[in-house]
């Protein structure tokens, strides 16, 4: 269970937004909406505990989630705007870093996103398109509770769409949560919304 | 300390990918070296004079010129996000930076040891002195600049900020590095010296990537 009490997050003298709760149980998704400058991206910071709560607190299962970041980090993944590929690295080698962090196995992950053919190519000749579903092949790794993602579909295709669908419908299967921020539909059914 | 691994891996690999980089500090290195005897002269006897100092100070704005980057292209592509929540703590995350700073461009450095040495005509005897003392202060400003990198991040003009900061931090591996390299040049016991040298190093071993962490933290 992840929850949050009223959330506040400031960007230097203006409030990003305040006063900001929701529940979240296993399996369960919620989609955060709003318009641009909101607050979405920094709303998905802060749970990551990578930028400071103003006000308020974040729960998991009842007990400040924040007091430890390390045994935060270790329970979600985030996925950002930015893909976090090293350009000189193949698609293999990328996830390879992040197969010895948390562990699981690369090619099943490249096979989830249709990546498997594109595995030798250095990761600065492929489309953003193709970046994005590299980064994307990171969820399916390892198991974590907690999925931050920040616009998880920019650039895809329907078909890849369609993938990351089936991941977070298996990611949802085992009990896992899902945080979205999204301008696009989302292939998460039952999802809560939260409008900020 | 499988994510310890990982993330010293990835930044040997990466340096692997880009030689360039760690060629253009060892070039560097080469080429101040090789200035002196322009500058002072070739007089033999005042090159070896300054030989030591020369090498030290060489070696460690060579090994300052990959520090402005070695945050700044992570926060810029994303991937210091991920590396914040590897799940390992941001100390440790340092600690991997600076070891994978000085294994790809320290270590180089002291291959080239030799070849600055001989330009500077600093005698044989000390060679083996000098390539110690250079090891050991390399390490200690991989240590240093690992955390000053951390804290200019971000900042304006960062990369000017970031020697500023470092190296004043560096003067005592200066001092003793070229005393040590001083001494075996000629003929006396250089052990002391680099055993201080050490020492520096066993402090900021802890110190710094305990700074670094902070740092990136409030990033």
């Amino acid at each position: 269970m992840l929850q949050g009490q009223d959330l506040a997050c400031w960007r230097g003298e203006r409030a990003v937004f305040a006063g900001l709760s929701f529940d979240l149980a296993p399996g369960g998704a919620l989609l955060l909406t709003g318009p641009n400058g909101a607050g979405k991206s920094s709303l998905l910071r802060l749970l990551a505990g990578l930028i400071p709560a103003a006000e308020g607190r974040l729960l998991w299962e009842g007990a400040d989630a924040l007091a430890d970041r390390v045994a935060h980090a270790r329970r979600l993944r985030y996925l950002s705007h930015a893909d976090a590929l090293k350009p000189s690295l193949t698609a293999r080698e990328n996830l390879e870093f992040f197969a010895r962090l948390w562990g699981g196995e690369v090619e099943p992950a490249l096979g989830a996103l249709g990546l498997t053919e594109l595995a030798e190519l250095p990761a600065r000749v492929l489309s953003s398109g193709q970046k994005r579903r590299l980064a994307l092949a990171r969820l399916a790794l390892a198991p974590a509770a907690i999925w931050l993602l920040d616009e998880p579909t920019v650039g895809l295709d329907a078909a890849s769409v369609e993938r990351l669908g089936a991941l977070l419908a298996a990611h949802r299967g085992r009990g896992g949560m899902v945080l979205a921020a999204t301008h696009l539909p989302l292939p998460l059914p039952g999802a809560g919304e939260l409008r900020l | 300390m499988r994510a310890f691994n990982a993330v010293f891996l990835r930044e040997v690999r990466l340096a692997l990918r880009h030689p360039a980089d760690t060629l253009a500090a060892v070039l560097f290195f080469v080429l101040v070296c090789a200035l002196f005897p322009f500058g002072v002269g070739p007089a033999p006897e005042t090159l070896a004079r300054i030989a030591p100092g020369a090498l030290l100070a060489a070696a460690l704005l060579a090994a300052l010129l990959p520090l402005d980057r070695l945050f700044g292209a992570e926060a810029e592509d994303g991937s210091l996000d991920q590396l914040l929540l590897s799940g390992l703590p941001p100390a440790a995350l340092a600690m991997a930076k600076a070891l994978g700073h000085w294994v790809t461009t320290g270590l180089p450095l002291l291959a080239a040891t030799p070849v600055a040495a001989a330009m500077l005509n600093l005698p044989t005897e000390a060679w083996g002195a000098a390539v110690i003392a250079l090891a050991l202060a390399t390490a200690v400003l991989s240590l240093f600049g690992t955390a000053g990198a951390a804290l200019t991040l971000g900042a304006r003009r960062g990369g000017v900020l970031l020697p500023l900061l470092v190296l004043p931090l560096a003067i005592p591996a200066v001092i003793f590095g070229a005393a040590g390299i001083e001494a075996a040049a000629a003929g006396l016991e250089a052990r002391p010296y680099l055993l201080l040298l050490g020492a520096l190093l066993a402090v900021a071993a802890p110190m710094a990537p305990l700074a670094a962490g902070a740092a990136l933290r409030a990033e």
